[in-house]
């Protein structure tokens, strides 16, 4: 299959860039990217990504957009108030590259379908919320051997790493276990800054398309951390845990499990 | 003596364990914070044994748990 030359003229920005090209672009038409949480994270990894021509964009997430989400949840508008979040970011997508096939799973991702879900694509983005999701997620993509970015913001402040499963560290090699409730202020609790999580999810993109293309320099074995504050970016270097309990040698976590902390906190979203 | 946390050096009077330096940096609650020591992990339980030295790179991994 070749490009068309609509398609050669959308994309020609980065056609010309030597590693893209066309075989790359057929590459990330061919590429099937999961997007968990629709908000912060996920608004603008979507948006970029649908740009780019990422040819399946699956998006997963159960709640409706709210008026608090608009203030950095880009990809939705006022007009969508009360709508499914998958409808809204489907409708976007659609709107801005019609190469894409969204498929939108407006319910909540937990043990039992999470493996099912992430089986289906090539690269995984969590842009959820909370940690009990955060944790299921790494669980679930080291488990069914899927790369994935993980990040998580606050405040001023963002952080990311990606994961090869088996190859690189897993974000329970670096943190174990959820903390304990209350120990770790949510976004509805201490706040967020629009584009801090604008940073983070444009990141999480690059290294969707990044890996898709097949370039080296992911951000693996790594957490990138950024406070938009002092304007700082570090990049501290982590390891593969030989007793991390999910990607180490003698692994305890064999299957996805569901924590007591709601994976789709209505208030956290918020 | 001199150590290195999150990229900042920081002058100490003598040698401390990381639980104490937790509270000194106003970490509220070690499960706030995963800890690397020289590019290593610790477990929780090393907290209080571990002794830092002149030189030692510590970093403070805080959990981030928000995106929506």
């Amino acid at each position: 299959m070749s490009l068309t030359e609509q398609q050669i003229l959308r994309y020609s920005r980065q056609l010309i860039l030597e590693q893209v090209g066309g075989r790359g672009q057929q590459r990330l038409l061919s590429g099937k990217v999961l997007i968990i949480g629709a908000g912060g994270l996920g608004s603008p990894a979507a948006l970029y990504l649908a740009a780019a021509g990422i040819g399946t964009i699956g998006i997963a997430d159960c709640d409706n957009v709210d008026i608090t989400n608009l203030q950095r949840q880009v990809i939705h508008h006022a007009e969508d108030l009360g709508r499914p979040k998958v409808e809204s970011a489907a409708a976007r997508i659609r709107a801005i590259n019609p190469d894409v096939r969204v498929r939108t799973y407006g319910f909540r991702v937990c043990a039992a379908n999470v493996m099912e879900l992430v089986r289906d694509y090539d690269f995984v983005i969590d842009g959820t919320d909370n940690f009990a999701a955060k944790f299921l997620i790494n669980d679930a993509c080291v488990l069914a051997n899927r790369p994935f970015s993980h990040a998580g913001i606050l405040r001023f402040e963002g952080q990311l790493m990606t994961i090869l499963p088996g190859r690189s560290a897993c974000y329970r090699c670096v943190f174990r276990q959820p903390p304990p409730a209350g120990a770790v202020p949510n976004c509805a609790q201490a706040g967020v800054l629009g584009p801090v999580a604008g940073v983070i999810g444009c990141l999480q993109a690059i290294e969707a398309i990044k890996f898709l293309l097949g370039i080296e320099g992911l951000l693996t074995d790594v957490i990138l951390t950024y406070n938009a504050l002092p304007v700082e970016f570090r990049k501290i270097p982590v390891h593969q845990m030989a007793d991390c309990p999910v990607c180490g040698k003698d692994p305890v976590i064999t299957a996805p499990m569901d924590s007591d902390q709601p994976i789709c906190d209505m208030e956290g979203s918020k | 003596m001199e150590i290195i946390v999150n990229g900042k050096k920081i002058q100490l009077p003598g040698p401390i364990s990381v639980g104490p330096l937790l509270a000194l940096e106003q970490v509220r609650m070690p499960e706030m914070v995963s800890v690397e020591l020289n590019g290593r992990i610790l477990r929780r339980e090393e907290f209080d044994r571990t002794i830092l030295g002149t030189g030692d790179q510590v970093e403070f991994l805080y959990f981030m748990g928000g995106g929506a």
